[in-house]
């Protein structure tokens, strides 16, 4: 399938990917990635997960791989910092500063402050997790920190990016493909119910140690916090042990309550996205391996290519890599609506 | 494992090896297997040291790696200084931690990192039980380390490469002959 690309005559939009490892980052700027995204291997970024992430000296020599191949990296110290512990979350700062990261995306508050005043000159992201998804909220961060670029959540039409793009002094970046948050992130509890720990603070949504699947009767159970969050029959896709795509007896009905498992795909969208005036496009996936990044970088890649060059738009097959074997694209179009 | 139920519908069936194949194998004696899987841990363990720096705690742990279309499983525990593999032919008597569960060319595929974790389980071409974090674990550590089948094998420098592409031909080969997932190559998927 193709697509046309024709009245997209902005800016091109960075490609933005994730490095849950430094291999996973060489793999990135290899496929094409603009810039890549990567964390700690701490509680201060919300992919904190077994075995993930990068140490100080990684980091650092990421840097420099990445910028010896034109890419730049983003450093996600986007978790909201522990009364009595802000050090951590400042020491992660301090790190990145040193290791030369383009830009830190940051959500709490007092750490958008500190960082500020601590460096003036560094590029500053709002995280998605910090839930700025309105003008004046927007606005609040850009002209009392000098924020630069805005991730929104993934709760919000094209139109309305547009509008919003439009009436701010900031770059937009939106989720392009992967896992699919339908909440408005950084206020997310769900996980805190059943686990005691939530993305927001720990790093983890869902965390690893207090998930469990067992083959039980001709199906697959998982569990969460010992909760039974679903049971897959044989042969059917499965997806991440969230609770927000676990399925519920509600009303005598047992259903997806909160979402189906499914993955974001914004390929066949990317002119209205670039016309909206997105600046850059995140892939989804620090925990994914190196086959799914340079599968979905490149497939990004092509298509970001062929619309700068008017070109028609490649629609690789991706749902493979998809949670449930399913795409869509989500609240950029509220079907539902 | 083959003498679980090979009938088992709970997994999906696609890059099983032919039964027949698999059944012949039930009369080979594991020693050899097992000789040269350690080798193959060990080689691995020494080049990439920062992979146990990945698996932390869980380095201690032990993983069921469990070949559902052969006649045997594997018990690794990398563990720092002194790590442990043996090859049984049942998993079923044996104490793990976690179990990895796919056919042997997906788990050599997710090995080599043309497979990608996630998208397996996804489509049930791979089922994990008990220790959720340990599995993880290993999954990044061996994604980060860029294994190259020729050195784990102990090839000489010079002749690591060929042996690398020439396995990496084969088992391309035998997953496309056999049916399994397809490999990601940055340009389509393994959808099913």
């Amino acid at each position: 399938m193709t697509l046309t690309s024709s009245g997209s005559s902005q800016k091109t939009m960075e490609l933005i990917c994730p490095a849950g490892t430094p291999s996973a980052l060489r793999t990135a700027v290899e496929a094409g990635a603009d810039a890549v995204y990567c964390g700690f291997r701490n509680e201060t970024n919300a992919r904190n997960f077994p075995g993930l992430n990068f140490d100080d000296a990684e980091l650092r020599e990421g840097v420099a791989y990445a910028h010896a191949r034109g890419a730049k990296v983003l450093v996600a110290l986007n978790t909201f910092a522990r009364a009595g512990c802000t050090k951590v979350w400042q020491t992660a700062v301090e790190q990145a500063v040193a290791a030369k990261a383009d830009a830190l995306i940051l959500a709490d508050l007092g750490l958008i402050d500190w960082a500020r005043k601590t460096f003036p000159d560094q590029r500053l992201h709002l995280s998605v997790q910090a839930a700025a998804a309105t003008v004046p909220a927007i606005r609040f961060y850009v002209e009392t920190f000098g924020i630069r670029r805005v991730v929104l959540p993934r709760v919000l039409t094209v139109d309305e990016i547009s509008a919003i793009a439009s009436n701010v002094a900031c770059e937009i970046e939106v989720f392009a493909f992967g896992g699919l948050c339908v909440m408005a992130e950084g206020r997310c509890l769900l996980s805190s119910y059943a686990t005691g720990e939530s993305p927001n603070m720990n790093g983890v949504c869902s965390p690893a140690s207090h998930v469990a699947y067992a083959q039980e009767g001709n199906g697959l159970v998982a569990r969460l916090g010992g909760f039974t969050i679903d049971r897959y029959p044989s042969g059917k896709p499965v997806g991440y042990p969230t609770l927000c795509k676990g399925r519920f007896s509600c009303n005598a009905k047992v259903m997806h309550v909160f979402e189906e498992p499914t993955s974001l795909n914004t390929i066949g969208i990317l002119p209205a996205l670039q016309k909206a005036g997105v600046a850059a496009l995140k892939i989804e996936g620090r925990q994914r391996g190196k086959a799914y990044l340079a599968a979905t970088v490149r497939a990004f890649r092509e298509a970001l290519d062929a619309l700068a060059t008017e070109r028609q738009l490649p629609l690789p097959e991706l749902s493979g890599l998809t949670e449930g074997s399913r795409q869509t694209v989500g609240s950029y179009r509220k079907t539902w609506r | 494992m083959l003498d679980v139920d090979p009938q088992n519908e709970t997994l999906a069936r696609r890059g099983f090896l032919p039964g027949r194949l698999a059944r012949a194998m039930a009369f080979l004696p594991l020693y050899p297997l097992e000789f040269a899987a350690f080798r193959v841990l060990e080689n691995t363990l020494s080049q990439h040291p920062g992979m146990l720096s990945r698996l932390g705690e869980h380095a201690s742990k032990r993983f069921a790696i469990d070949p559902v279309d052969c006649p045997f499983g594997i018990i690794l525990e990398p563990r720092e200084s002194t790590p442990r593999l043996s090859v049984v032919p049942s998993l079923e008597t044996c104490s793990w931690d976690a179990r990895i569960a796919a056919p042997l060319l997906v788990l050599l595929g997710l090995l080599d990192g043309c497979y990608d974790g996630d998208a397996l389980f996804f489509t049930r071409d791979l089922t994990i039980e008990g220790d959720t974090a340990a599995v993880l674990a290993l999954r990044n550590a061996i994604e980060d380390a860029e294994i190259d089948p020729g050195e784990a094998l102990g090839m000489p420098k010079l002749a690591a490469p060929f042996v690398t592409a020439s396995l990496r031909t084969i088992a391309t080969q035998l997953r496309t002959a056999l049916g399994a997932p397809e490999e990601l190559n940055g340009k389509t998927s393994g959808a099913p």
